[in-house]
Protein backbone atom coordinates (compact mmCIF):
# COMPACT_ATOMS: atom_id res chain seq x y z
CA UNK A 1 0.00 0.00 0.00
CA UNK A 2 1.10 3.60 -0.84
CA UNK A 3 2.10 5.99 2.16
CA UNK A 4 0.97 8.93 2.33
CA UNK A 5 2.30 10.70 5.43
CA UNK A 6 5.96 9.34 6.36
CA UNK A 7 7.49 10.98 10.11
CA UNK A 8 11.22 9.35 10.74
CA UNK A 9 12.81 10.52 14.20
CA UNK A 10 9.99 13.01 15.17
CA UNK A 11 10.69 14.34 18.40
CA UNK A 12 9.73 17.64 20.27
CA UNK A 13 10.43 19.30 22.97
CA UNK A 14 8.85 22.53 24.41
CA UNK A 15 10.36 25.73 25.46
CA UNK A 16 9.49 24.87 28.72
CA UNK A 17 11.74 21.87 28.39
CA UNK A 18 9.14 19.40 28.27
CA UNK A 19 9.66 16.15 25.54
CA UNK A 20 6.31 15.93 24.54
CA UNK A 21 7.40 13.35 21.33
CA UNK A 22 10.39 11.02 21.13
CA UNK A 23 11.51 9.63 17.83
CA UNK A 24 8.30 8.54 16.67
CA UNK A 25 8.59 6.81 13.42
CA UNK A 26 5.17 6.21 11.92
CA UNK A 27 4.04 6.08 8.13
CA UNK A 28 0.54 6.26 7.23
CA UNK A 29 -0.92 4.48 4.48
CA UNK A 30 -3.45 5.85 1.59
CA UNK A 31 -6.85 5.83 2.22
CA UNK A 32 -6.95 4.05 5.42
CA UNK A 33 -8.40 4.90 8.67
CA UNK A 34 -5.89 5.20 11.29
CA UNK A 35 -6.70 5.99 15.14
CA UNK A 36 -4.10 7.22 17.36
CA UNK A 37 -4.88 5.92 21.09
CA UNK A 38 -3.12 7.00 24.19
CA UNK A 39 -4.10 8.89 27.69
CA UNK A 40 -4.21 12.17 28.43
CA UNK A 41 -0.64 14.52 27.71
CA UNK A 42 0.54 11.45 25.28
CA UNK A 43 1.75 13.47 22.59
CA UNK A 44 -1.54 12.71 19.98
CA UNK A 45 -2.06 16.58 19.63
CA UNK A 46 1.72 17.48 19.28
CA UNK A 47 1.78 14.98 16.53
CA UNK A 48 -0.58 16.30 15.01
CA UNK A 49 -0.07 20.01 15.34
CA UNK A 50 3.41 19.15 13.71
CA UNK A 51 2.33 17.48 10.42
CA UNK A 52 0.07 20.41 10.01
CA UNK A 53 2.45 22.98 10.82
CA UNK A 54 1.23 24.60 13.54
CA UNK A 55 4.09 23.42 16.33
CA UNK A 56 7.44 23.54 15.10
CA UNK A 57 9.26 20.19 15.09
CA UNK A 58 12.28 19.69 17.46
CA UNK A 59 14.20 17.45 15.32
CA UNK A 60 13.05 14.75 12.41
CA UNK A 61 11.21 15.18 9.45
CA UNK A 62 8.02 14.66 7.65
CA UNK A 63 6.87 14.07 4.51
CA UNK A 64 3.01 14.24 3.06
CA UNK A 65 2.46 13.18 -0.26
CA UNK A 66 6.36 13.46 -0.69
CA UNK A 67 5.85 17.09 0.56
CA UNK A 68 8.45 18.08 3.26
CA UNK A 69 6.50 19.97 5.52
CA UNK A 70 8.43 22.54 6.13
CA UNK A 71 10.17 23.25 2.89
CA UNK A 72 7.46 22.71 0.59
CA UNK A 73 4.70 23.49 3.53
CA UNK A 74 2.29 25.09 0.55
CA UNK A 75 1.66 21.63 -1.06
CA UNK A 76 1.71 19.56 1.78
CA UNK A 77 -0.40 21.93 3.78
CA UNK A 78 -2.99 22.02 1.05
CA UNK A 79 -3.91 18.11 1.13
CA UNK A 80 -4.32 18.52 4.99
CA UNK A 81 -7.57 19.41 6.61
CA UNK A 82 -7.40 19.64 10.28
CA UNK A 83 -10.12 19.93 13.17
CA UNK A 84 -8.78 20.20 16.14
CA UNK A 85 -9.46 18.94 19.91
CA UNK A 86 -10.58 22.95 20.60
CA UNK A 87 -13.83 24.57 20.11
CA UNK A 88 -12.29 27.33 18.33
CA UNK A 89 -14.39 29.66 16.69
CA UNK A 90 -14.93 33.08 15.34
CA UNK A 91 -18.32 33.46 17.15
CA UNK A 92 -19.77 36.64 15.24
CA UNK A 93 -19.38 35.26 12.09
CA UNK A 94 -22.05 33.56 10.04
CA UNK A 95 -22.24 29.56 9.25
CA UNK A 96 -21.61 30.19 5.25
CA UNK A 97 -19.14 32.97 6.00
CA UNK A 98 -16.65 30.88 7.97
CA UNK A 99 -16.82 27.79 5.93
CA UNK A 100 -16.00 30.00 2.78
CA UNK A 101 -12.96 32.19 4.06
CA UNK A 102 -11.15 28.26 5.18
CA UNK A 103 -12.19 27.47 1.38
CA UNK A 104 -10.14 30.53 0.47
CA UNK A 105 -7.44 30.38 3.15
CA UNK A 106 -6.52 26.96 1.81
CA UNK A 107 -5.95 28.71 -2.05
CA UNK A 108 -9.15 27.53 -3.36
CA UNK A 109 -11.20 29.45 -5.67
CA UNK A 110 -14.79 29.84 -4.52
CA UNK A 111 -17.12 27.02 -5.00
CA UNK A 112 -20.46 27.58 -3.19
CA UNK A 113 -22.15 24.26 -4.60
CA UNK A 114 -19.56 22.60 -2.86
CA UNK A 115 -19.95 24.45 0.41
CA UNK A 116 -23.34 23.84 0.49
CA UNK A 117 -23.28 20.13 -0.19
CA UNK A 118 -20.83 19.82 2.63
CA UNK A 119 -22.84 21.93 5.01
CA UNK A 120 -25.97 19.77 3.76
CA UNK A 121 -23.82 16.95 4.72
CA UNK A 122 -23.02 17.63 8.10
CA UNK A 123 -26.84 19.04 9.05
CA UNK A 124 -25.67 22.49 9.20
CA UNK A 125 -27.64 23.93 5.96
CA UNK A 126 -30.24 25.24 8.43
CA UNK A 127 -27.92 26.88 10.03
CA UNK A 128 -25.92 28.73 6.98
CA UNK A 129 -27.16 32.32 7.87
CA UNK A 130 -26.49 32.11 11.78
CA UNK A 131 -23.58 33.56 13.87
CA UNK A 132 -21.74 30.83 15.14
CA UNK A 133 -22.34 32.14 18.56
CA UNK A 134 -26.33 30.75 18.79
CA UNK A 135 -24.50 27.29 17.38
CA UNK A 136 -24.98 24.35 20.20
CA UNK A 137 -21.51 22.45 20.93
CA UNK A 138 -22.25 19.21 18.82
CA UNK A 139 -23.10 21.82 15.77
CA UNK A 140 -19.76 23.53 16.52
CA UNK A 141 -17.72 20.22 15.96
CA UNK A 142 -19.71 19.41 12.83
CA UNK A 143 -18.50 23.34 11.65
CA UNK A 144 -15.34 22.69 12.48
CA UNK A 145 -15.47 19.86 10.15
CA UNK A 146 -17.11 21.57 7.36
CA UNK A 147 -14.38 23.91 7.70
CA UNK A 148 -12.11 21.29 7.37
CA UNK A 149 -13.63 19.69 4.60
CA UNK A 150 -14.11 23.11 3.06
CA UNK A 151 -10.97 22.83 0.36
CA UNK A 152 -11.67 18.90 -0.49
CA UNK A 153 -8.17 18.05 1.18
CA UNK A 154 -7.23 14.22 0.45
CA UNK A 155 -5.98 14.11 4.46
CA UNK A 156 -8.10 14.96 7.27
CA UNK A 157 -6.70 15.07 10.78
CA UNK A 158 -9.95 14.56 13.85
CA UNK A 159 -8.61 15.48 16.90
CA UNK A 160 -11.18 13.63 18.94
CA UNK A 161 -13.58 14.33 17.18
CA UNK A 162 -16.74 12.83 19.05
CA UNK A 163 -15.18 14.48 22.16
CA UNK A 164 -18.70 15.57 23.87
CA UNK A 165 -21.17 14.88 21.24
CA UNK A 166 -24.01 12.79 22.02
CA UNK A 167 -24.23 9.04 20.87
CA UNK A 168 -26.50 9.60 18.13
CA UNK A 169 -23.84 12.44 16.66
CA UNK A 170 -21.19 9.79 17.01
CA UNK A 171 -23.08 7.25 14.87
CA UNK A 172 -23.62 9.94 11.94
CA UNK A 173 -19.84 11.22 12.41
CA UNK A 174 -18.59 7.90 11.98
CA UNK A 175 -20.70 7.34 8.81
CA UNK A 176 -19.48 10.52 7.26
CA UNK A 177 -15.62 9.44 8.60
CA UNK A 178 -16.47 6.16 6.47
CA UNK A 179 -18.04 7.51 3.93
CA UNK A 180 -14.92 10.10 3.45
CA UNK A 181 -12.35 7.24 3.18
CA UNK A 182 -14.36 5.48 1.14
CA UNK A 183 -14.19 8.67 -1.37
CA UNK A 184 -10.80 7.90 -0.92
CA UNK A 185 -9.71 10.83 1.61
CA UNK A 186 -7.24 9.07 4.36
CA UNK A 187 -8.40 9.74 7.83
CA UNK A 188 -6.17 10.26 10.99
CA UNK A 189 -8.20 10.43 14.15
CA UNK A 190 -7.18 10.32 17.83
CA UNK A 191 -9.71 9.54 20.52
CA UNK A 192 -10.20 8.42 24.25
CA UNK A 193 -13.42 6.30 23.34
CA UNK A 194 -11.32 2.69 22.44
CA UNK A 195 -14.96 1.60 21.15
CA UNK A 196 -14.45 4.28 18.57
CA UNK A 197 -11.36 2.93 17.41
CA UNK A 198 -12.48 -0.82 17.38
CA UNK A 199 -15.53 0.35 15.51
CA UNK A 200 -13.84 2.40 12.68
CA UNK A 201 -9.88 1.75 12.64
CA UNK A 202 -7.64 0.21 9.61
CA UNK A 203 -4.44 0.49 11.84
CA UNK A 204 -4.31 1.48 15.08
CA UNK A 205 -1.27 3.59 16.80
CA UNK A 206 -0.85 3.50 20.52
CA UNK A 207 1.28 6.67 22.31
CA UNK A 208 2.25 7.16 25.77
CA UNK A 209 4.56 9.47 27.16
CA UNK A 210 5.87 10.85 24.01
CA UNK A 211 6.89 7.06 22.68
CA UNK A 212 4.65 5.31 19.52
CA UNK A 213 5.23 1.93 21.71
CA UNK A 214 2.95 0.25 19.16
CA UNK A 215 1.12 0.50 15.26
CA UNK A 216 -0.49 -2.41 13.91
CA UNK A 217 -3.50 -3.54 12.16
CA UNK A 218 -6.58 -3.34 13.83
CA UNK A 219 -7.44 -6.88 13.46
CA UNK A 220 -3.85 -8.40 14.02
CA UNK A 221 -3.66 -6.04 17.18
CA UNK A 222 -7.08 -7.58 18.99
CA UNK A 223 -5.65 -11.12 17.52
CA UNK A 224 -2.33 -10.72 18.99
CA UNK A 225 -3.51 -9.32 21.94
CA UNK A 226 -6.31 -10.68 22.46
CA UNK A 227 -7.07 -13.00 25.48
CA UNK A 228 -10.28 -15.53 25.46
CA UNK A 229 -11.72 -16.29 28.22
CA UNK A 230 -13.78 -19.24 29.40
CA UNK A 231 -16.02 -19.34 32.59
CA UNK A 232 -17.93 -22.59 33.69
CA UNK A 233 -20.54 -22.17 36.12
CA UNK A 234 -20.12 -25.26 38.34
CA UNK A 235 -22.96 -27.32 39.91
CA UNK A 236 -20.99 -27.72 43.44
CA UNK A 237 -18.52 -24.65 44.32
CA UNK A 238 -15.27 -25.73 44.96
CA UNK A 239 -12.73 -24.59 48.06
CA UNK A 240 -9.92 -24.91 45.61
CA UNK A 241 -8.88 -25.89 41.69
CA UNK A 242 -8.25 -30.05 41.84
CA UNK A 243 -4.95 -30.70 42.37
CA UNK A 244 -4.56 -32.34 38.73
CA UNK A 245 -5.81 -29.00 37.20
CA UNK A 246 -3.53 -26.60 38.64
CA UNK A 247 -0.56 -26.75 36.10
CA UNK A 248 -3.74 -25.54 33.72
CA UNK A 249 -3.26 -22.01 35.22
CA UNK A 250 -7.39 -22.15 36.51
CA UNK A 251 -8.66 -20.09 39.06
CA UNK A 252 -11.93 -20.00 41.01
CA UNK A 253 -14.18 -17.49 41.82
CA UNK A 254 -14.21 -15.78 45.05
CA UNK A 255 -17.44 -17.99 46.24
CA UNK A 256 -15.92 -21.33 44.52
CA UNK A 257 -19.03 -21.26 42.25
CA UNK A 258 -17.30 -19.55 38.81
CA UNK A 259 -13.87 -21.80 37.47
CA UNK A 260 -12.22 -19.34 34.97
CA UNK A 261 -9.69 -20.21 32.20
CA UNK A 262 -8.34 -17.40 30.46
CA UNK A 263 -5.61 -17.92 27.29
CA UNK A 264 -4.53 -16.86 24.29
CA UNK A 265 -6.79 -16.35 20.92
CA UNK A 266 -2.95 -17.22 19.35
CA UNK A 267 -2.01 -20.15 20.86
CA UNK A 268 -3.06 -23.21 18.54
CA UNK A 269 -3.51 -25.59 21.08
CA UNK A 270 -5.49 -24.09 24.10
CA UNK A 271 -7.00 -26.90 24.20
CA UNK A 272 -10.55 -26.59 25.55
CA UNK A 273 -11.43 -29.70 24.17
CA UNK A 274 -8.68 -31.30 26.92
CA UNK A 275 -9.98 -29.07 29.42
CA UNK A 276 -13.74 -30.08 29.80
CA UNK A 277 -12.16 -33.83 29.23
CA UNK A 278 -10.55 -33.77 32.35
CA UNK A 279 -12.76 -31.75 34.04
CA UNK A 280 -15.05 -34.81 33.14
CA UNK A 281 -12.46 -36.86 34.86
CA UNK A 282 -11.78 -35.23 37.71
CA UNK A 283 -15.51 -35.29 38.52
CA UNK A 284 -16.12 -31.69 38.30
CA UNK A 285 -19.58 -31.14 35.95
CA UNK A 286 -20.86 -27.51 35.38
CA UNK A 287 -24.57 -26.40 34.39
CA UNK A 288 -23.30 -23.58 32.10
CA UNK A 289 -20.52 -22.12 30.09
CA UNK A 290 -19.57 -18.40 28.87
CA UNK A 291 -16.79 -17.28 26.72
CA UNK A 292 -14.68 -13.71 26.64
CA UNK A 293 -12.43 -11.85 24.71
CA UNK A 294 -10.98 -8.61 25.54
CA UNK A 295 -11.73 -5.74 24.03
CA UNK A 296 -9.22 -3.01 22.46
CA UNK A 297 -9.78 -1.37 25.53
CA UNK A 298 -8.18 -4.35 28.10
CA UNK A 299 -5.72 -4.60 25.52
CA UNK A 300 -5.13 -0.96 25.69
CA UNK A 301 -5.24 -0.64 29.43
CA UNK A 302 -2.73 -3.80 29.89
CA UNK A 303 -0.37 -2.04 27.37
CA UNK A 304 0.16 1.26 28.77
CA UNK A 305 -0.08 0.40 32.43
CA UNK A 306 2.44 -2.50 31.47
CA UNK A 307 4.29 0.46 30.21
CA UNK A 308 4.07 3.03 32.85
CA UNK A 309 4.97 0.01 35.64
CA UNK A 310 8.23 -0.57 33.77
CA UNK A 311 9.45 3.66 33.61
CA UNK B 1 3.40 31.67 -6.87
CA UNK B 2 1.15 33.71 -4.71
CA UNK B 3 -1.90 32.49 -2.21
CA UNK B 4 -4.04 35.12 -3.57
CA UNK B 5 -7.32 33.63 -2.88
CA UNK B 6 -5.94 33.70 0.98
CA UNK B 7 -4.80 37.07 0.81
CA UNK B 8 -8.33 38.18 0.23
CA UNK B 9 -10.27 36.07 2.11
CA UNK B 10 -8.34 37.13 5.29
CA UNK B 11 -8.30 40.87 4.07
CA UNK B 12 -12.16 40.71 3.49
CA UNK B 13 -12.73 38.49 6.69
CA UNK B 14 -10.69 41.70 8.55
CA UNK B 15 -12.95 44.36 6.47
CA UNK B 16 -15.88 42.81 7.57
CA UNK B 17 -15.02 43.14 11.28
CA UNK B 18 -14.81 46.80 10.74
CA UNK B 19 -18.20 47.04 9.83
CA UNK B 20 -19.38 44.49 12.03
CA UNK B 21 -18.00 46.82 14.96
CA UNK B 22 -18.40 50.27 13.22
CA UNK B 23 -19.32 52.48 16.23
CA UNK B 24 -15.61 51.18 17.52
CA UNK B 25 -13.80 51.33 14.18
CA UNK B 26 -14.86 54.71 12.91
CA UNK B 27 -17.55 56.79 14.75
CA UNK B 28 -15.49 56.69 17.49
CA UNK B 29 -12.15 58.54 16.29
CA UNK B 30 -14.66 60.38 14.23
CA UNK B 31 -16.61 61.83 17.72
CA UNK B 32 -13.09 61.99 19.51
CA UNK B 33 -11.74 64.48 17.23
CA UNK B 34 -14.58 66.45 16.61
CA UNK B 35 -13.99 66.66 20.45
CA UNK B 36 -10.50 68.19 20.09
CA UNK B 37 -11.30 70.63 17.65
CA UNK B 38 -14.24 71.99 19.95
CA UNK B 39 -11.88 72.02 22.73
CA UNK B 40 -8.42 72.90 21.49
CA UNK B 41 -9.32 74.54 18.01
CA UNK B 42 -12.47 76.59 19.19
CA UNK B 43 -12.11 77.31 22.84
CA UNK B 44 -8.17 77.24 23.82
CA UNK B 45 -7.41 77.99 19.79
CA UNK B 46 -9.15 81.02 19.94
CA UNK B 47 -6.64 82.07 22.35
CA UNK B 48 -3.78 81.05 20.34
CA UNK B 49 -2.71 83.33 17.61
CA UNK B 50 -1.22 82.01 14.70
CA UNK B 51 1.23 79.29 14.60
CA UNK B 52 3.53 80.44 11.38
CA UNK B 53 1.11 82.13 9.45
CA UNK B 54 -1.51 78.95 9.83
CA UNK B 55 -4.03 79.53 12.11
CA UNK B 56 -3.70 77.55 15.37
CA UNK B 57 -7.24 75.02 14.33
CA UNK B 58 -5.82 74.84 11.01
CA UNK B 59 -2.94 74.01 12.61
CA UNK B 60 -3.31 70.98 14.37
CA UNK B 61 -5.38 68.94 11.63
CA UNK B 62 -2.40 67.10 10.44
CA UNK B 63 -1.24 66.10 13.90
CA UNK B 64 -4.87 65.34 14.66
CA UNK B 65 -5.16 62.69 11.83
CA UNK B 66 -1.72 61.84 12.56
CA UNK B 67 -2.91 61.03 16.19
CA UNK B 68 -6.00 58.83 14.94
CA UNK B 69 -3.74 57.12 12.29
CA UNK B 70 -1.33 56.18 14.71
CA UNK B 71 -3.41 54.99 17.84
CA UNK B 72 -6.03 53.61 15.41
CA UNK B 73 -3.47 51.40 13.10
CA UNK B 74 -2.27 49.99 16.16
CA UNK B 75 -5.16 49.05 18.06
CA UNK B 76 -6.59 47.33 14.94
CA UNK B 77 -3.71 45.76 13.44
CA UNK B 78 -2.99 44.54 17.24
CA UNK B 79 -6.61 43.38 17.77
CA UNK B 80 -6.60 41.72 14.15
CA UNK B 81 -3.90 38.72 14.99
CA UNK B 82 -4.06 39.05 18.72
CA UNK B 83 -7.56 38.24 19.18
CA UNK B 84 -6.98 34.90 16.72
CA UNK B 85 -4.45 33.75 19.14
CA UNK B 86 -6.64 34.35 21.86
CA UNK B 87 -9.62 32.38 20.47
CA UNK B 88 -7.55 30.11 19.08
CA UNK B 89 -8.84 29.97 15.62
CA UNK B 90 -5.21 30.86 14.97
CA UNK B 91 -4.87 27.31 14.06
CA UNK B 92 -6.13 27.79 10.67
CA UNK B 93 -4.29 30.10 9.71
CA UNK B 94 -1.28 28.15 10.60
CA UNK B 95 -2.08 25.30 8.94
CA UNK B 96 -2.64 27.06 6.19
CA UNK B 97 -0.57 27.12 2.71
CA UNK B 98 0.19 30.57 3.36
CA UNK B 99 3.63 32.32 3.35
CA UNK B 100 4.67 35.57 5.98
CA UNK B 101 4.35 37.76 3.76
CA UNK B 102 0.79 37.09 2.57
CA UNK B 103 -0.29 36.80 5.95
CA UNK B 104 1.55 40.20 6.90
CA UNK B 105 0.08 41.77 3.90
CA UNK B 106 -3.50 40.94 4.13
CA UNK B 107 -3.68 41.69 7.91
CA UNK B 108 -1.46 44.87 8.12
CA UNK B 109 -2.93 45.63 4.69
CA UNK B 110 -6.57 45.61 6.26
CA UNK B 111 -5.44 47.61 9.33
CA UNK B 112 -3.87 49.88 6.86
CA UNK B 113 -7.00 50.53 4.40
CA UNK B 114 -9.06 51.02 7.41
CA UNK B 115 -6.60 53.77 8.78
CA UNK B 116 -6.00 55.49 5.64
CA UNK B 117 -10.14 55.45 5.52
CA UNK B 118 -10.36 57.09 8.37
CA UNK B 119 -7.34 59.62 8.00
CA UNK B 120 -9.63 61.01 5.15
CA UNK B 121 -12.71 61.12 6.93
CA UNK B 122 -11.37 63.16 9.68
CA UNK B 123 -9.76 65.11 7.13
CA UNK B 124 -13.46 65.38 5.89
CA UNK B 125 -14.59 65.83 9.15
CA UNK B 126 -12.04 68.94 10.07
CA UNK B 127 -13.01 70.68 7.52
CA UNK B 128 -16.55 70.86 8.65
CA UNK B 129 -14.50 73.15 11.61
CA UNK B 130 -11.78 75.03 10.31
CA UNK B 131 -10.72 76.16 6.57
CA UNK B 132 -8.50 73.66 5.15
CA UNK B 133 -6.23 73.57 2.52
CA UNK B 134 -3.57 70.80 1.10
CA UNK B 135 -0.53 72.18 -0.56
CA UNK B 136 0.78 68.92 -1.76
CA UNK B 137 -2.05 66.47 -1.79
CA UNK B 138 0.17 63.54 -2.94
CA UNK B 139 2.33 63.84 -0.37
CA UNK B 140 -0.28 64.32 2.31
CA UNK B 141 -1.65 60.79 0.31
CA UNK B 142 1.89 59.75 0.74
CA UNK B 143 2.55 59.95 4.14
CA UNK B 144 -0.78 59.25 5.00
CA UNK B 145 -0.47 55.47 3.60
CA UNK B 146 3.42 55.18 4.76
CA UNK B 147 2.42 56.06 8.39
CA UNK B 148 -0.86 53.48 7.95
CA UNK B 149 1.38 50.71 6.83
CA UNK B 150 3.98 51.76 9.20
CA UNK B 151 2.08 51.99 12.29
CA UNK B 152 0.00 48.77 11.11
CA UNK B 153 3.00 46.76 11.09
CA UNK B 154 3.70 48.11 14.74
CA UNK B 155 0.48 47.10 15.25
CA UNK B 156 0.61 43.71 13.99
CA UNK B 157 4.34 43.25 16.18
CA UNK B 158 2.35 43.85 19.19
CA UNK B 159 -0.65 41.87 18.81
CA UNK B 160 2.16 38.96 18.43
CA UNK B 161 3.55 40.08 21.41
CA UNK B 162 1.31 40.59 23.62
CA UNK B 163 -0.38 37.21 25.96
CA UNK B 164 -3.07 39.50 27.18
CA UNK B 165 -5.40 41.92 26.67
CA UNK B 166 -3.07 44.61 29.13
CA UNK B 167 -0.11 43.68 27.03
CA UNK B 168 -2.13 44.92 24.27
CA UNK B 169 -3.01 48.34 25.67
CA UNK B 170 -0.06 49.11 27.44
CA UNK B 171 2.02 50.16 23.93
CA UNK B 172 -0.40 52.08 22.69
CA UNK B 173 -1.12 53.83 26.09
CA UNK B 174 2.40 54.39 27.63
CA UNK B 175 4.32 54.41 24.10
CA UNK B 176 2.54 56.00 21.26
CA UNK B 177 0.05 58.24 22.72
CA UNK B 178 2.77 60.26 24.69
CA UNK B 179 5.16 60.42 21.92
CA UNK B 180 2.35 61.45 19.56
CA UNK B 181 1.35 64.58 22.04
CA UNK B 182 4.95 65.46 22.91
CA UNK B 183 5.86 65.19 19.17
CA UNK B 184 3.95 68.21 17.83
CA UNK B 185 0.45 67.53 17.19
CA UNK B 186 -0.89 70.39 19.14
CA UNK B 187 2.62 72.77 18.54
CA UNK B 188 5.30 73.25 16.42
CA UNK B 189 8.69 71.90 17.97
CA UNK B 190 9.65 75.18 16.96
CA UNK B 191 8.15 76.40 20.14
CA UNK B 192 10.25 74.21 22.87
CA UNK B 193 12.98 75.86 24.57
CA UNK B 194 16.02 74.88 22.65
CA UNK B 195 16.86 71.56 24.82
CA UNK B 196 13.66 70.46 24.54
CA UNK B 197 13.83 70.72 20.99
CA UNK B 198 16.80 68.74 20.74
CA UNK B 199 14.97 66.24 22.96
CA UNK B 200 11.77 66.12 20.77
CA UNK B 201 14.56 65.15 17.66
CA UNK B 202 14.82 61.50 19.43
CA UNK B 203 10.62 61.21 18.87
CA UNK B 204 10.06 59.49 15.86
CA UNK B 205 6.46 61.04 15.73
CA UNK B 206 8.14 64.05 15.20
CA UNK B 207 9.16 63.36 11.69
CA UNK B 208 5.90 61.76 10.55
CA UNK B 209 3.86 64.41 11.53
CA UNK B 210 6.39 67.46 10.40
CA UNK B 211 6.19 66.09 7.01
CA UNK B 212 2.66 65.52 7.28
CA UNK B 213 2.32 68.88 8.05
CA UNK B 214 4.50 70.13 5.77
CA UNK B 215 1.97 68.71 2.66
CA UNK B 216 -0.33 70.56 4.04
CA UNK B 217 0.95 74.01 4.57
CA UNK B 218 4.08 74.37 3.36
CA UNK B 219 5.62 74.63 7.04
CA UNK B 220 7.86 72.13 8.29
CA UNK B 221 10.03 71.97 11.67
CA UNK B 222 12.43 69.15 9.68
CA UNK B 223 13.13 68.90 6.21
CA UNK B 224 11.29 67.14 4.06
CA UNK B 225 13.84 65.04 3.13
CA UNK B 226 14.60 63.60 6.37
CA UNK B 227 10.84 63.37 7.17
CA UNK B 228 10.01 61.13 4.59
CA UNK B 229 13.84 58.97 5.04
CA UNK B 230 13.12 58.65 9.07
CA UNK B 231 9.29 57.49 8.08
CA UNK B 232 11.06 55.23 5.56
CA UNK B 233 13.29 53.87 8.07
CA UNK B 234 10.32 52.99 10.66
CA UNK B 235 8.77 51.08 8.09
CA UNK B 236 12.11 49.37 7.12
CA UNK B 237 12.96 48.19 11.14
CA UNK B 238 9.14 47.23 11.40
CA UNK B 239 9.54 44.97 8.00
CA UNK B 240 12.58 43.40 9.63
CA UNK B 241 11.19 42.63 13.15
CA UNK B 242 8.28 41.19 11.21
CA UNK B 243 10.31 38.74 9.24
CA UNK B 244 12.30 37.80 12.11
CA UNK B 245 9.01 36.83 13.99
CA UNK B 246 7.78 34.74 11.06
CA UNK B 247 11.46 33.37 10.54
CA UNK B 248 11.54 31.61 14.34
CA UNK B 249 7.39 31.10 14.90
CA UNK B 250 8.43 33.71 18.14
CA UNK B 251 4.95 33.60 19.89
CA UNK B 252 3.18 32.14 17.15
CA UNK B 253 4.04 28.31 17.62
CA UNK B 254 5.35 26.44 20.20
N1 LIG C 1 2.78 24.61 24.30
C1 LIG C 1 3.20 23.71 25.18
N2 LIG C 1 4.20 23.99 26.03
C2 LIG C 1 4.64 23.09 26.91
N3 LIG C 1 4.15 21.84 27.03
C3 LIG C 1 3.13 21.51 26.22
C4 LIG C 1 2.62 22.41 25.25
N4 LIG C 1 1.63 21.78 24.59
C5 LIG C 1 1.53 20.56 25.11
N5 LIG C 1 2.44 20.37 26.10
C6 LIG C 1 2.66 19.16 26.89
O1 LIG C 1 2.97 18.11 26.01
C7 LIG C 1 2.35 16.91 26.43
C8 LIG C 1 1.54 16.32 25.30
O2 LIG C 1 0.43 17.16 25.06
P1 LIG C 1 -0.62 16.80 23.93
O3 LIG C 1 -1.57 17.93 23.87
O4 LIG C 1 0.11 16.46 22.69
O5 LIG C 1 -1.31 15.52 24.56
P2 LIG C 1 -2.55 14.68 24.02
O6 LIG C 1 -2.08 13.31 23.80
O7 LIG C 1 -3.19 15.36 22.87
O8 LIG C 1 -3.50 14.74 25.28
P3 LIG C 1 -5.11 14.81 25.38
O9 LIG C 1 -5.60 13.43 25.21
O10 LIG C 1 -5.33 15.31 26.76
O11 LIG C 1 -5.57 15.76 24.32
C9 LIG C 1 1.52 17.25 27.66
O12 LIG C 1 2.25 16.86 28.80
C10 LIG C 1 1.40 18.74 27.62
O13 LIG C 1 1.36 19.28 28.90
MG1 LIG D 1 -4.94 16.26 22.53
Amino acid sequence: MQDVISISNLSKTYASGFSALKNVDLTIHRGEIFALLGPNGAGKTTLISIVCGIVNPSSGSVTVDGHDIQRDYRASRSLIGLVPQELSTDAFESVWNTVTFSRGLFGKAANPAHIEKMLRALSLWDKKDNRIITLSGGMKRRLMIAKALSHEPQILFLDEPTAGVDVELRRDMWQLVRDLRDSGVTIILTTHYIEEAEEMADRIGVITHGELILVEEKCELMRKLGKKQLTLLLQQPLSHVPTELVSRGLTLSGDGSELIYTYDTQDADAGVAELLKELAAAGIHYKDLRTEQSSLEDIFVSLVSGRSKKS
Amino acid sequence: MMNLHAVRAIFRFEMARTWRTLMQSVISPVISTSLYFIVFGAAIGARIPEVEGVSYGAFIVPGLIMLSLLTQSISNASFGIYFPKFSGTIYELLSAPVSTPEIVLSYVGAAATKSIMLGLIILVTSGLFVPLRVAHPLWMLLFLVLTSVTFSLVGFIIGIWADGFEKLQVVPLLIITPLTFLGGSFYSIAMLPPFWQQVALFNPVVYLISGFRWSFYDIADVSLGVSLGMTLVFLAVALVIVAWIFRTGYRLKA
